[in-house]
């Protein structure tokens, strides 16, 4: 395949491959999509502990004086929220209420935020950000000096803190959920995208060889993007492209939760958009499904209600390891009912609908069988 | 790089085939098929004493990354597919010229065998596919 720009490398590209990974180009990026197994990988970060080179990720630090005021006018949820040391989650609409991005913004301290954005987003995210800078007195800057590695999994504290050095060791044990700490060049937070407990970690990209060398010494499995994309799947977490884009708004994509509405004077962008269509009532959502039989849900597949008229599509789809059969997320219309037929080829397939997530921390929290889900589903989104 | 035992015959479509002494021919996929579809989750093994022409899609091989037809390598009788596959579809990647077999067909002639690339010319084609 002739490439038409040269693909990008994170500092550990050479590391990869040295490990085995099958490497492929994912949004300009050559990264690893597996060490030789998905489900080996999947399943370390279930029981055990996992890293990603996710490097290609953008880090883009916000400061100022305005810093608050803009990303309170740039971002639909609302970094008034935060405390120093804090992250938050949060979709970057467009004037019409279209996801052009989700992302993690941490607050530093004041006047001090870094926002994490997704690889495939990073060059136009950041002409998004500059364009509406105006009028605010606040600086952006891509860290591309800084590698990211998050480290996920039910070990992941431990081994963590045993690399670390001390004083920053019993902080990192120490550190709540969607919070994080600062030591010089290094931002430690307590976030991640599988479900399971972890952290991801901001270093210098002279440091990164060193911080992964570490971790594959105390036995962390190196982890791709294939594991990536079951691990956010069976968490019930999006995929910026698939589940939601610029066409799409949060509130058909089950984000309304990311939406601050108060305080009612705050005028982010693309909130009247999202008001008026919160207004009319939006028709659609995203609901989760699993299938029955075997097969696979597959991003695209046509999906066909089967208590009434009514279709949407598969917007991610794949095994899912640890429920043993297919899950996927589709954009159906309101109450779909329980039972939908999804598409697969050349045949009609069963899929049960379930409120996502299907995994957390190790657990199903879905059924898979023929009896009654509701009760056990309907407890854990927030 | 991948093996290619040189006792097999490969398809372009990436299936091996083997004349067994008992005159019946085992299919399965090559170590490079297995290791450019990743972990095997699903095998629909074919339906036993069903006709097949050389180049139908007579199974499915489903892995986390993609489904992907198989291929009959020449035409005859399927008379025996790999059950041990249903539940151990990672056989396929674990040991894919072994216990990872798909199907065994009667061909209508043995001879049709010939018709398939020798490793050699497999590992040439490879060759070009990535150079594409």
């Amino acid at each position: 395949m002739a490439m038409s720009s040269p693909q990008q490398q994170t500092p550990l590209n050479a590391r990869h491959r040295a490990a085995g990974a099958r490497m492929i180009d994912f949004s300009g990026w050559d990264m690893p999509l597996h060490y030789g197994s998905q489900l080996r990988e999947h399943a370390a970060v279930r029981s055990a502990c996992g890293v990603f080179d996710v490097s290609h990720m953008g880090l883009v630090d916000v400061t100022g004086d305005d810093a608050e005021a803009y990303l309170r006018r740039l971002l639909a949820n609302d970094v008034a929220r935060l405390e120093d040391g804090q992250a938050l989650y949060s979709c970057m609409l467009n004037a019409d209420g279209g996801v052009l991005d989700d992302l993690i913004v941490y607050r530093l301290r004041q006047g001090r935020y870094r926002c994490v954005v997704n690889a495939a987003n990073r060059d136009s995210d950041q002409d998004w950000m500059r364009q509406q800078l105006c009028g605010f007195n606040a600086d952006l800057r891509l860290r591309d000096d800084l590698g990211l590695l998050a480290v996920q999994g039910p070990q992941a504290e431990g081994i963590l803190a045993g690399l670390i050095e001390s004083d920053l060791c019993d902080a990192i044990r120490s550190l709540a959920p969607f919070h994080c700490l600062e030591r010089g060049a290094w931002l430690v937070g307590r976030t991640g995208y599988t479900g399971e407990d972890g952290f991801e970690v901001a270093v210098p990209a002279a440091q990164l060889a060193g911080l992964w060398q570490g971790l594959m010494d105390a036995g962390v499995a190196p982890c791709g993007l294939g594991a990536r994309d079951s691990l956010r799947l069976e968490a019930g977490m999006h995929l910026y492209g698939q589940d939601m884009d610029a066409q799409t708004s949060p509130l058909v994509s089950r984000l309304g939760w990311t939406v601050a509405w108060q305080p009612t004077g705050r005028d982010f962008i693309g909130r009247q958009a999202l008001a008026t269509e919160r207004e009319a009532g939006p028709d659609r959502n995203l609901y989760g499904l699993v299938l029955g039989e075997r097969g696979m849900l597959r991003q695209g597949q046509q999906v066909t209600l089967t208590e009434r008229d009514g279709s949407g599509s598969v917007t991610s789809g794949g095994y899912s390891p640890q429920l043993g059969c297919s899950i996927g997320l589709a954009r159906l219309p309101l109450e779909p009912g329980e039972w939908v037929t999804v598409q697969s080829r050349d045949r009609q397939l069963p899929a049960r609908v379930v409120r996502p997530p299907f995994v957390r921390q190790g657990r199903v929290l879905v059924s898979t069988g023929q009896g009654n889900a509701d009760a056990e589903t309907d407890q854990c989104f927030p | 790089m991948s093996e290619l035992p040189n006792e097999l015959r490969y398809a372009v479509s990436h299936e091996w085939a083997r004349l067994d002494d008992d005159g019946l021919i085992t299919v399965g996929i090559t170590d490079h098929a297995q290791e450019a579809l990743g972990d095997l989750v699903f095998v629909e093994t074919p339906s036993l004493d069903s006709d097949v022409e050389a180049g139908d899609a007579c199974a499915v091989v489903e892995s986390v990354k993609a489904a992907s037809d198989i291929f009959a390598p020449v035409s005859g009788v399927v008379v025996d597919a790999n059950g041990r596959l249903t539940d151990e579809p990672e056989l396929v990647n674990t040991d894919p010229y072994g216990d990872g077999w798909i199907m065994r067909i009667k061909p209508e002639d043995p001879d049709l065998i010939e018709d398939l690339m020798s490793a050699e010319d497999y590992e040439h084609m490879l060759a070009e596919e990535e150079d594409d």
